[in-house]
């Protein structure tokens, strides 16, 4: 490992959704809706507030509000706690909605990758996201 | 390794080149000709881009009479399958159940 540990990386998911962002902004920001799309949480709009994503298969993930801007931009830090540090995970992922002329252009950004993760960095940062969705299915085929 | 995956990043980031190695994935061998048809680039540029798939270890060649027949080498990139698709697969994976609720959900 020679690359400084301070290194920040990211990846990026972004789709053009066919709904105002006013809509979208409920969906991410309401528990009970937050549940159906993403996990169970306990998670209030208020920047400091302290919450957990607890996933299906058992991980809780440890997240505090950063930034929020009513149906514009959320932020919230993504920790995830583990013995073994090459599974610690510190991230922030930010939301940000653009109005468009046919709904809401959502962009999903995850910064703070370890400096071993950089394969996640490239690959979201050259946008190959459903390239490697197809790829994946290429492979499933091929057995 | 983190050599290699520089190397297929690289490789991969030209839309042309990975438009040529999708076809190969997805449609299995083919000729240079055959390529060319679709590729909306020259002969030259085509051959120039798979000689650097090759070099990557992405493509493997075979020549066949005149022909030379190039195939998708997809364990080339299982260093690139861990942590890349995990991640961006999972965010798709939600941002499909959230366009799911949206759908459901009242104005």
């Amino acid at each position: 490992m020679n690359k400084p540990a301070t290194e920040t990386l990211s990846v990026v998911v972004e789709r053009e959704i066919p709904h105002p962002p006013e809509k979208i902004w409920r969906a991410l920001t309401q528990p009970h809706l937050i549940e159906e799309w993403l996990m169970k949480n306990d998670f209030k709009p208020a920047v400091g507030h302290r919450f957990n994503l607890r996933g299906d298969w058992g991980g809780v993930l440890d997240c505090e509000v950063l930034a929020i801007e009513p149906n514009r931009t959320l932020s919230y830090t993504w920790d995830f706690a583990h013995n073994d540090a090459a599974y610690n995970l510190k991230s922030v992922v930010t939301f940000t909605l653009t109005p468009t002329r046919t709904g809401t252009h959502l962009r999903m950004e995850q910064s703070g990758f370890r400096p071993d993760q950089k394969q996640a960095f490239g690959g979201a940062k050259a946008g190959w996201q459903q390239f490697f969705e197809k790829l994946e299915k290429v492979l499933a085929r091929a057995g | 390794m983190r050599n290699a995956h520089n190397v297929l990043f690289k490789t991969l980031a030209d839309p042309t080149r990975r438009a040529l190695f999708e076809r190969l994935c997805r449609e299995g061998d083919q000729t240079v000709g055959a390529l060319t048809a679709r590729a909306g680039v020259s002969q030259p540029a085509v051959s120039k881009h798979l000689a650097v798939l090759k070099r990557a270890g992405l493509v493997s060649d075979r020549h066949k009479g005149r022909e030379t027949h190039y195939s998708a080498q997809l364990r080339a990139l299982a260093p690139l399958l861990d942590w890349t698709s995990r991640m961006a697969g999972f965010w798709q994976g939600r941002f499909d159940q959230l366009e799911d609720l949206l759908k459901r959900m009242d104005q």
